[in-house]
């Protein structure tokens, strides 16, 4: 017996079916799709909540006020002080310091990059500098500790061993391919009529670069540097090793000093019960360390915006 | 002096500035690959001494001379099988999600804020959010499931934004082409898109794995153990089904913590020790990076859309 065609009406309404199950099929990979894409905001929201919620618990038992204004930071002795003061001063040397090798370092190289060096030079030097920020930061901390520390002493002979100038030092070379890098893609955006225009008005290739193109670039240049600034608050191994986990308030890069991300390294790396108020201290230094990062990425987003220049 | 004279002073003097200024760029940038080399080398010097086939096969021990890296390389690897698991599945479908499925509204603006954020997120505070969420909330542990699913979740925007770029290189044709032969948004997806931009993702999800098995900061603030004499259960050994997955919730150590550990010994030996662990992780990263470059290198050559 041979199976009749289908024809006509069943034909279509089969048509219709097959339709139908591949629209649903396609609803489904969507929805999956679409809750990968959410994991991010999870991510976020598990952040957020997680800071907050440990914060909350901390400062019921120690005053805000306390925690901003007090100029000891001893949360595991017996008479506990909380400033996170003490902390912030080593995060804000360490990156000053940082940031005074990779901002004019970056820029210069971004510039170089851009504005003198050929086709070749460049394909070749990009990736080789791309691989200083894939070196682990733990390397960079030894490196720190056992290699530009003494170098350093061989010099100046009184610095301690452990100390945020050479941690700040490696840490500002470690940063200079995130701040050159997009500061070199926001100058390869200017377009060449602007260059054009310089150079037919006799201008050298430096008078351009200085006066037509970083000017053009400042928005995506600014937002280069604040990435930057992100980078050195958070960052954490490299001080850890070699700028000593004491906290001390001091401004002064020669001494030893505890970062916020120090900090919780620190009490990471004893055994503290959970629940118990040095547990919930890391995660009040984590929320102000999430704070002042957001605070810095959500500003250099606002700048690239409300200044990208439109050609 | 005259006027041309006068004039060419000034040309020459301009120029000088120019040829400074390329002087400088090349400097600064000699000292960034100054800085590169030196560390290498440091390490060669210091770290290959140390290495053999016993400091690949020896666990940490409290003498120096007999203490191996055997049971954090193997921690790392099993770390990164996690990792890449979840972060590549994931990524990949969210950036697939954002490029080609999402319109423009205001959530997807709010996904994509929130990726470009993650991206600046400290790796430290992934660490908390592990120790708070993972382990304190989900009862997960110290374990290599909680330590893959925290680096996975870190290189989470790193993936997502590879592919993106990735998918985005695609030129429009192309998926006209397939949607005019009637092939559904899936199957322009699954068949056309994700095979043209395999080598983009490939780069990115090397670049973010790279990047994870550096990272040692989470991985302390969850507690890692630095000292494991034992090893982890072979994955997928033991009695079927719930033994399979015995090795996931082992305690372990990577690479960087052990390296951690070492470093903050005074005992030059152990520092030894450390720079041999070190020249390996950083010949491992490096080694990753420069065979993402390579593939990079390759796409820019040979794709001619």
């Amino acid at each position: 017996m041979t199976a009749v065609p289908i024809t006509g009406a069943a034909k279509l309404a089969e048509y219709a079916q097959a339709k139908a199950a591949r629209k649903r099929r396609e609803k489904v990979i969507e929805a999956i799709l679409l809750l990968a894409a959410c994991v991010s905001v999870f991510t976020t929201a598990g952040i957020v909540y997680i800071l907050i919620s440990e914060s909350v618990v901390f400062f019921s038992a120690v005053p805000i006020w306390d925690f901003l204004t007090d100029n000891q930071w001893t949360p595991l002795f017996s008479d506990a002080r909380f400033g996170i003061w003490v902390l912030m001063s080593g995060t804000i040397t360490s990156s000053a310091v940082a940031l005074l090798v990779a901002i004019p370092m970056g820029t210069i190289i971004a510039i170089y990059l851009s504005e003198f060096a050929g086709h070749k030079t460049r394909e070749i030097l990009k990736p080789v500098l791309e691989l200083l920020s894939g070196v682990p930061t733990i390397i960079y901390g030894y490196f720190a500790l056992l290699f530009v520390t003494p170098l350093i002493q061989k010099i100046y002979p009184g610095l301690p061993s452990f100390n945020i100038l050479s941690a700040g030092l490696v840490m500002g070379v470690m940063i200079i391919p995130y701040v050159s890098s997009l500061s070199e893609d926001a100058m390869r955006a200017v377009p060449m009529s602007l260059r054009e225009g310089s150079y037919a008005m006799g201008a050298t290739r430096y008078q351009t670069a200085v006066n037509v193109v970083v000017p053009a670039a400042t928005s995506g240049i600014a937002s280069a540097y604040i990435l930057g600034i992100s980078r050195a608050v958070g960052e954490t191994m490299i001080l850890a090793v070699a700028a000593g986990m004491q906290p001390n308030l001091t401004f002064n890069p020669l001494e030893p000093a505890a970062t916020i991300t120090a900090f919780i390294v620190q009490v990471a790396l004893g055994d503290l019960p959970h629940g118990s108020i040095g547990y919930q201290t890391i995660f009040a230094a984590g929320l102000s360390l999430f704070l002042l990062t957001l605070a810095f990425n959500v500003f250099g987003h606002w700048m690239r915006l409300r200044f990208r220049e439109k050609y | 002096m005259n006027r041309t004279e006068t004039l060419r002073t000034m040309i020459r003097k301009h120029k000088r500035w120019d040829m400074l200024f390329g002087l400088l760029g090349l400097l600064a940038m000699s000292v960034a690959i100054f800085t590169l080399v030196a560390l290498f080398v440091d390490m060669a010097v210091t770290g290959i001494p140390r290495l053999s086939t016993d400091f690949f096969t020896s666990f940490p021990s409290r003498r120096a001379a007999g203490a191996g890296i055997l049971s954090s390389w193997v921690g790392s690897i099993l770390v990164m099988m996690v990792t890449a698991f979840v972060a590549v599945p994931l990524g990949i479908a969210g950036a697939v999600y954002l490029e080609e499925y999402a319109r423009k509204n205001w959530f997807t603006t709010i996904i994509e804020i929130n990726i470009t954020n993650l991206a600046g997120v400290p790796s430290i505070i992934y660490g908390l959010l592990a120790l708070g969420l993972f382990i304190y909330t989900f009862g997960l542990g110290q374990s290599i499931l909680t330590a893959g699913l925290t680096l996975a979740l870190l290189i989470l925007p790193i993936v997502i934004t590879t592919t993106r770029e990735a998918l985005r290189s695609i030129p429009q044709h192309v998926r006209e082409a397939a949607y005019a032969c009637g092939a559904s948004q899936y199957q322009v997806v699954s068949q056309h898109l994700l095979p043209y931009s395999l080598p983009g993702i490939l780069t990115g999800v090397i670049i973010g794995l790279s990047r994870a098995i550096g990272e040692t900061a989470p991985i302390i603030t969850i507690g890692a153990l630095t000292f494991i004499a034992f090893l982890p259960p072979v994955p997928f050994s033991g009695d079927p089904p719930a033994g399979m997955f015995d090795w996931l919730f082992s305690p372990f150590t990577v690479m960087p913590i052990q390296i951690f550990n070492w470093t903050s010994r005074p005992d030059p030996a152990f520092l030894q020790n450390a720079a041999a662990a070190s020249f390996v992780l950083i010949f491992m990263t490096l080694g990753m990076n420069g065979l993402a470059i390579w593939l990079r290198y390759r796409l820019r050559k040979n794709i001619k859309w």
